[in-house]
């Protein structure tokens, strides 16, 4: 090799992590009364990264009880300009710390800090000072002369983009009023809890943000809990119906945005290398733990012989490994468990004759890692092509019509993101008017923005949230 | 792996079978293109990759002086620093090429006698390239009889932008014939094509023509070598040598003045027509005050400190 990249690794220096954290409830880090911990680990080496109190009902009573006394006494009568203050100050101090929290989003989630330095972090901030704008502008944003916020919001975020979900979660609901309590993932606590220190840093009232770690169980008496005015959910579909079913019958405004099964259409007279470029971002983003992954590639029949081999060409560039090297394309999958449901679901695709394909790659010892993979001669029968992975598996299927493309896209429980590859203005537009998906990207993909709606149609979920739109999510 | 041409080159040369051929071409989307060079800047070359990479470049670097201003002395005075470009360090390597107008070829050649380091001529009625073809021819066979070793010609932008593609490979064709054994680099002047489509037809316009080399610029024109301009280049020679077997150098020029520019143009090089291209036959970036740049950074590299730029000679 005439140019090998010399090991670039980001310094680990600019974070200094705790042994252990408690819970933050009412403004201050305070032990769970399970006195349980549970260890949070760095994917990409099984290292251990710090202990992590489990909240147990108790503690979601005593969180809950503190965010109603927030909302009563402080932050529901508070003018929106003031709130917009807040937030823009935690905002402001997201990006002076952008650094440390892409380094420990990496470290605790095994996404390549390219993608929390260029990708994360910016978007955070975005939401922050996006919503922070609105929060004053409330009586302009389509939804009546005075709307007026929910309650207390129990919030429960998933570990895929842990900080970013945050971000979407807390911005709008502060901005309009609500208090929080949320949930992070059990694998990615972390920066939640540095976010909980930037609360305290912008002076934010105590109990308007309130972060409880812990597992499912914690998760499940956060939802039921009666004293909540609000559930929004970001995670799987199975997860998803069972919080739909335990708010059934309550008062509770409920959002919930679950998995996805995106097709990523590629027609013949698409821009190829672009496409490509688009498809392998559309899966290989992320470790594609991604719920709008362009999983599911229709790539049009007559140019299927020569994109494949272009796409497989750049899959082979991709640089998988440390994921605080700054070269690194691919990090690690998030856990074991992760790992596990990747490789059985990709397990079934042989037991289906489906041809598997793997760029020469070589994986770290240590850590959990799973090779980009490319399933070709996939099926709509096939489970890989029904059945979210959530991992960097592409199924490639073919089309020969336009019709045969969106009947294809559509056919699947899901509906939260699609892609259309053509030069041709008027097959974009004929085709994006078919797909019933959330969001359609139109020579893109993974293309995010605070002022976007984002969300899902069918079993992706309900409500939206980003853009005025996600105000609605918050307001009476 | 082998990548599979979309449209193939037709056998008659008629306008209408070259349009047919340009035009079968995949677009190129311009937000995708101007994303994907993005996201190629942000490699990190650091370490000993970088010293690599420094070296590498200043062995691509076509040295050039193309002034009106330009004299013998001047000419003289590039090509001791394309031989030797640090005097104090013989280590680093010399430049691919010096380039020079026509009038000076002879200097050139005499003052580089003996260290193997080539002459490239612009020819053709450069930059503007408006003059009659035999005019251009004489240009080109006058430079070649000087010693010109290479020679970077312009493309009529005029006839390719009004769709007379016949006329532009008829042009490159008969240049061509008239290099003998120079090369050929045929200079697209990407600033006057200005969509990227325009600029991936011209790639294979003149690839097909028989160019050795595509080049972007002349350097008299803004944009010049811009990277997503450079990544449809190299696309196009990574294209073409899948449905020829035939490999294309490629040759930014303009505005890449630092050292960081260099390396992100070998990133491009590495990541897009692959490794295969990293060499100075098939690959130079035609430059001036970029050479400064690199032995700057070498040096800064081997010793920690800046020498600072009157340590380096200004022309």
């Amino acid at each position: 090799m005439i140019f090998e990249y010399a090991p670039a690794p980001e310094s680990r220096s600019v974070v200094s992590l705790r042994e252990t954290y408690d819970l933050f409830i009412d403004g201050e880090f305070t032990p769970a009364r399970s006195g349980e911990y549970l260890t949070t680990l760095n994917p990409a080496d099984e290292e251990k990264l710090a202990q992590v109190a489990v909240a147990a009902p108790e503690d979601v009573d005593r969180a809950v009880a503190a965010a109603r006394r927030a909302y009563d006494t402080v932050w529901s009568r508070m003018s929106g300009a003031e709130r917009g203050k807040y937030l823009f100050r935690i905002a402001r101090i997201i990006q002076e710390r952008s650094r440390e929290l892409a380094v420990l989003e990496s470290m605790d989630n095994g996404k390549p800090i390219k993608e929390t330095r260029d990708v994360d972090l910016p978007l955070v901030a975005a939401h922050f000072f996006y919503y922070a704008g609105w929060a004053d502008k409330l009586s302009h944003a389509g939804l009546g002369p005075d709307p007026r916020p929910l309650g207390v919001a129990a919030q429960v975020i998933p570990w895929n983009f842990p900080l970013l979900m945050l971000a979407w979660k807390i911005a709008p609901a502060l901005a309009t009023g609500n208090t929080v309590v949320l949930k992070p993932a059990e694998t990615t606590p972390l920066t939640a809890l540095v976010f909980a220190q930037i609360c305290q840093e912008a002076d934010l009232p105590p109990g308007v943000v309130n972060i409880l770690t812990g597992a499912g169980e914690t998760g499940r008496a956060l939802v039921q809990h009666p004293g909540t005015d609000k559930v929004a959910f970001t995670g799987s579909t199975e997860v998803g119906r069972q919080i739909a079913r335990a708010v059934a019958g309550t008062d509770k405004r409920v959002t919930l945005e679950l998995g996805g099964k995106g097709a990523n259409i590629v027609y013949d007279d698409a821009a190829l290398d672009q496409a490509v470029e688009g498809v392998v971002s559309g899966i290989f983003f992320n470790q594609g733990h991604v719920c709008c992954a362009g999983s599911r590639l229709l790539v049009q029949e007559s140019i299927a012989e020569e994109f494949l081999p272009r796409l497989k060409e750049r899959i082979s560039k991709l640089r998988l490994g440390d994921p605080l090297d700054k070269n690194t394309d691919i990090g690690a999958i998030n856990s074991a468990a992760q790992l596990e449901r990747v490789r059985e679901l990709t397990a079934t695709a042989d037991e289906e004759n489906v041809e598997r394909w793997s760029p020469a790659c070589e994986l770290p010892e240590r850590g959990y890692w799973f090779a980009p993979t490319v399933l070709t001669g996939v099926s709509q029968a096939h489970r890989v092509a029904r059945e979210e992975i959530f991992g960097p598996v592409l199924s490639v299927l073919t089309f020969r019509t336009p019709e045969e493309a969106v009947t294809k896209a559509n056919n699947t429980p899901y509906g939260l993101s699609a892609g259309v590859w053509t030069e041709k203005g008027s097959r974009m537009l004929w085709t994006a008017e078919r797909l019933r998906a959330g969001v359609i990207w139109s020579n893109t993909f993974n293309k995010f923005d605070p002022t976007s709606p984002f969300g899902g149609y069918k079993e992706s979920g309900y409500g939206r949230e980003g853009g005025r739109h996600g105000l609605e999510a918050y307001l009476g | 792996m082998p990548v599979p041409h979309t449209a193939f080159a037709p056998e008659a040369t008629t306008n209408h079978a070259l349009r047919a051929y340009l035009h079968g071409l995949p677009g190129v989307d311009e937000v995708g293109a101007r994303a994907r060079a993005q996201d190629l800047s942000t490699r990190s070359i650091k370490t000993t990759a970088k010293a690599k990479a420094i070296d590498l470049a200043i062995s691509m670097v076509d040295l050039t002086t193309l002034e009106g201003a330009d004299t013998p002395g001047k000419v003289r005075s590039l090509c001791a620093k394309a031989a030797l470009p640090d005097p104090a360090d013989r280590t680093v390597p010399h430049v691919g090429a010096v380039c020079v107008y026509p009038d000076m070829v002879a200097t050139a050649v005499e003052a580089l006698r003996g260290t193997g380091i080539g002459v490239a001529s612009v020819a053709t009625a450069f930059p503007s390239g408006r003059a009659p073809l035999e005019v251009k021819l004489a240009d080109t066979r006058q430079a070649v009889a000087d010693g010109a070793s290479e020679i970077d010609m312009v493309i009529d932008r005029g006839a390719f932008l009004s769709g007379d593609y016949l006329k532009v490979h008829e042009e490159i064709v008969a240049v061509k014939e008239a290099c003998g054994e120079a090369h050929l680099k045929v200079i697209l002047e990407t600033g006057e094509l200005v969509t990227y489509d325009n600029v991936r037809r011209a790639s294979h316009l003149a690839m097909r023509a028989g160019g050795d080399f595509i080049k972007t610029s002349t350097g008299k024109v803004a944009p010049a070598a811009t990277p997503p301009v450079t990544l449809i280049m190299l696309e196009a020679v990574r294209d073409h040598f899948a449905a020829t077997g035939r490999r294309i150098g490629v040759k930014p020029a303009g505005g890449i003045r630092t050292t960081k520019d260099a390396v992100r143009n070998l990133v491009l090089v590495n990541e897009t027509a692959g490794p295969d291209w990293l060499t100075p036959d098939l690959f130079r970036i035609g430059a001036s005050s970029l050479l400064n740049d690199l032995l700057m950074q070498r040096t800064r590299l081997s010793t920690g400190t800046y020498p600072g730029p009157d340590y380096y000679t200004q022309d």
